[in-house]
């Protein structure tokens, strides 16, 4: 009792003593005093860090291939100009594309420079500066498809662009079916294997990924559109600073021989010399705000019958597959059954996107070339996302199966021989509906999770219930009422089964007991 | 039967066994080896059946008469000797080789279990009509007929919807029964059918079986380690022990008289 009272009185001290560390913390924290703003901050520490991704590649900011570990590419010669012009020194920070806002805003770094393209959607989430690259929107076609003269001309067909990009934006107001990709080959890889008609994209990645391929053709520039610095909301001193610096170097002749030496310099790059605030104000002309209508949740009704049908579909495959597979290992001659373990292992083993991604852009391709069908069509995507998802889940179904038919006392077999029963008789009578009751609980969560793993075919083009949510946020610049509807959708769709497993289970647990 | 070869003499090691019928045995069992691993389970046991003869396999666990069954229904393989069970003839060597001699081994034969091994999916009319509909593809409608027959015999025509899970010990017991006899087999096999049963229940079961024997003119085979309830069924019984055949009569003969001492062990007669 002694020895605890004191060590008890000790852990109250130490608490005590933190009393006053937790004041002074609070005290910092509520401190009302002046806050250093952005371009203070830089000029104190002398950094300016910008964001970009490496994995972009040339010529933006990339790994100096004879020499690891330094970045080169034409935006870091722009940024370190840039800081040079405020006194400071540019520091690159790597981060995730597709998630460079979200971590400016979170404070990951002082500003973007990377390619990033001005839009409306954009322009309303992050301060932008003057350009510092003009860029083409560019309409690549197939060389031997005669009608696809311009964009006007593919009414009604479908082009492929990068979701959420300013080329995206110009498709949207078009009549022509856009398709959204998430990768910069991808596109011009579905417009060979004519599952496209056209792609609309930035000319430098035109001229990269798609004018590459010899039978593959610039048709048209449709739009010109900008690359900018962009800073958070609010840091107006740091990005009028920016701009100021860029204005220099752009009058000087700096600019444009840093785009000269990459190979990137042309005529549009000559209204950056000449560029005024009054550009500037016309490049951000907001675009109306949409907000969210019935047309809006229509289509998030259509997204979820998509991740339905999709998921629906998948399921049947991997029911109906992962049973052959799980009755193969089980009693299937030898070599059968290695093929079968080998499936299941591989299927498991490996990223479903990966998966997803060999058979839409790799096997359907050679497939089609093998068999002499080379025109892809606008239903590959759906097929893939299906039959992807399928072998994919058929692979966990397996494992569920065996897992089911080993619980059947083998009594049921021997029961079912000495009757008279083949092996096959037996399994397809006996054994398997008595092991798929046993499993059901197992593939309702299966199903469930399904439901939300169909959101990955997204990368394949398949435009299903979150991707709608995504490109909805875009639109309305704000993910909470799209988000809530989306997350509302998949509850509907996956409650009920959650319910119905729940059930089962229980009905199970009676009928052992 | 008429097809049948000649019967096979015995061995003299073994004891002779009075012979209640004469003519073709539905069941010869020759020097029959089984072994489990470097264990000899069955060391050269013969024996014939007669048809209409019940025949109750008896003896301590371990003794093999467990092993003589499962070898006799063609659920294990056996090393060295022969099975006649009716026109099928059983040879050493691993089951899947014999599939057209197990086929007809079913056909001749039907099994018991000792815990039935019902479909727990099934009612019980549907588990009497499941081999006879998808085996013998005997019209459903005629297999439901004669199976509610059945399972009138065994006395559970008010159950024949019942779930095996919702049913009696009992009354899963002559459920199996009936299956097994749907297949409409020579010789019915059963494994320790006492041994889940309550005591008042084994008289009705005696009661089952005497009235089957003569209605279906069946062959049983019973194994059983309950030499009571041998003496109340049997007309014959077999005392395996230790691989060997080391009793053969009636069951009362053996009772009052054991020829093998080791039969008194078993019987717990030196114990008194």
């Amino acid at each position: 009792m002694y020895t605890h009272g004191v060590t008890s009185r000790a852990r109250i001290a130490r608490w005590l003593a933190l009393i006053p560390l937790v004041l002074l913390a609070g005290a910092l924290l509520s401190c009302g005093g002046h806050r250093e703003t952005a371009l203070e901050r830089v000029r104190r520490t002398g950094i300016l860090r910008w964001g970009g991704d490496i994995q972009g590649g040339e010529p933006y900011v990339f790994e100096d291939p004879g020499q690891p570990g330094r970045l080169i590419g034409f935006e870091v010669e722009v940024a370190d100009a840039v800081a040079r012009e405020m006194g400071v020194q540019a520091e690159f920070v790597q981060n995730d594309w597709s998630n460079l806002v979200p971590s400016l805003e979170r404070g990951s770094f002082d500003v973007i420079m990377n390619g990033l393209e001005v839009t409306p959607a954009r322009a309303d989430t992050v301060l932008f500066t003057r350009p510092y690259f003009v860029f083409s929107a560019q309409l690549v076609t197939r060389r031997d498809d005669e009608s696809a003269t311009s964009l006007d001309a593919l009414e009604n067909h479908r082009v492929g662009t990068l979701a959420s990009s300013f080329s995206w934006e110009i498709l949207r107001e078009r009549p022509v079916e856009v398709v959204a990709y998430e990768g910069t080959e991808e596109p011009y890889a579905d417009l060979r294997a004519g599952r496209l008609d056209g792609v609309l994209l930035d000319d430098i990645i035109a001229t990269r990924y798609g004018l590459v391929h010899p039978e593959l053709h610039l048709t048209e520039d449709v739009a010109d559109g900008y690359y900018a610095v962009a800073c958070r909301q609010r840091e107006t001193e740091l990005c009028e600073a920016i701009d100021e610096a860029l204005a220099a170097i752009a009058a000087r002749g700096e600019l444009r021989q840093i785009l000269a030496r990459w190979e990137i310099d042309n005529e549009r790059q000559a209204r950056l010399a000449s560029w005024t605030d009054e550009d500037t104000h016309a490049m951000l002309l907001v675009r109306q705000r949409a907000t969210f209508t019935a047309h809006h949740a229509w289509l998030f009704v259509e997204g979820a019958a998509v991740t339905l049908l999709v998921s629906v579909l998948a399921m049947a495959l991997a029911i109906l597959l992962g049973l052959q597979l799980a009755l193969a290992r089980m009693y299937g001659p030898k070599p059968l059954a290695a093929v079968a373990t080998s499936y299941v292992e591989l299927f498991r083993g490996t990223p479903v996107l990966l998966q997803l991604h060999v058979l839409y852009f790799g096997i359907m391709p050679a497939i089609r070339a093998g068999i002499g069908v080379d025109a892809g069509t606008e239903y590959d995507a759906f097929f893939a996302a299906v039959v992807g998802l399928g072998l994919n889940y058929a692979a966990y179904e397996a494992e569920i199966y065996r897992a089911g038919i080993q619980a059947i006392p083998p009594g049921q077999m021997e029961a079912a021989t000495v009757l008279g029963m083949s092996t096959s008789l037996a399994l397809r009578r006996i054994i398997v509906p008595q092991a798929f009751r046993i499993a059901l609980p197992g593939v309702t969560n299966d199903f469930i999770a399904l439901l939300k793993d169909s959101s990955l075919v997204s990368v394949i083009t398949v435009v299903e219930l979150t991707k709608r949510m995504t490109i909805t946020a875009i639109d309305v610049r704000s993910y909470l009422l799209p988000g809530l509807l989306c997350a509302g959708l998949y509850l509907a769709l996956s409650y009920p089964l959650s319910l119905l497993s729940r059930r089962l289970e229980a009905q199970l647990a009676r009928e052992s007991s | 039967m008429s097809s049948q070869e000649s019967p096979e003499t015995r061995t003299s090691t073994e004891p002779e066994a009075p012979r209640d019928a004469s003519g073709t045995p539905v069941i010869s069992v020759d020097k029959l080896v089984k072994k489990y691993g470097e264990r000899t389970v069955l060391k050269g046991v013969s024996f014939d059946i007669q048809p209409g003869q019940v025949v109750a396999l008896v003896g301590p666990s371990g003794g093999g008469k467990s092993t003589a069954l499962r070898c006799m229904t063609g659920l294990e393989p056996f090393h060295d000797g022969a099975i006649r069970v009716g026109d099928a003839k059983l040879t050493p060597g691993p089951l899947a080789r014999h599939k057209h001699e197990l086929a007809r081994l079913r056909l001749e034969s039907g099994l018991v279990f000792q815990t039935w091994h019902l479909f727990p999916h099934m009612t019980a009319l549907e588990n009497v009509h499941e081999a006879p509909v998808h085996v013998k593809r005997v019209p459903l409608e005629v297999a439901r007929n004669k199976a509610k027959v059945l399972l009138e015999k065994v006395g559970l025509s008010h159950r024949q919807d019942a779930m095996p899970r919702n049913m009696s010990g009992g009354e899963q017991q002559r459920c199996a029964i009936a299956r097994a006899l749907a297949m409409e087999p020579k010789v019915l096999f059963m494994d320790e059918p006492t041994s889940a049963l309550d005591p008042q229940r084994v008289g009705d079961l005696v009661e089952l079986l005497d009235h089957l024997k003569t209605s279906e003119k069946l062959t049983f085979v019973i194994v059983t380690h309950e030499m009571k309830f041998a003496e109340k069924l049997a007309d014959r019984t077999l005392v395996l022990y230790e691989g060997h055949v080391i009793e053969d009569g009636h069951p009362k003969d053996i009772l009052v008289a054991p020829k093998d001492p080791r039969t008194r062990t078993f019987l717990g007669l030196d114990d008194a």
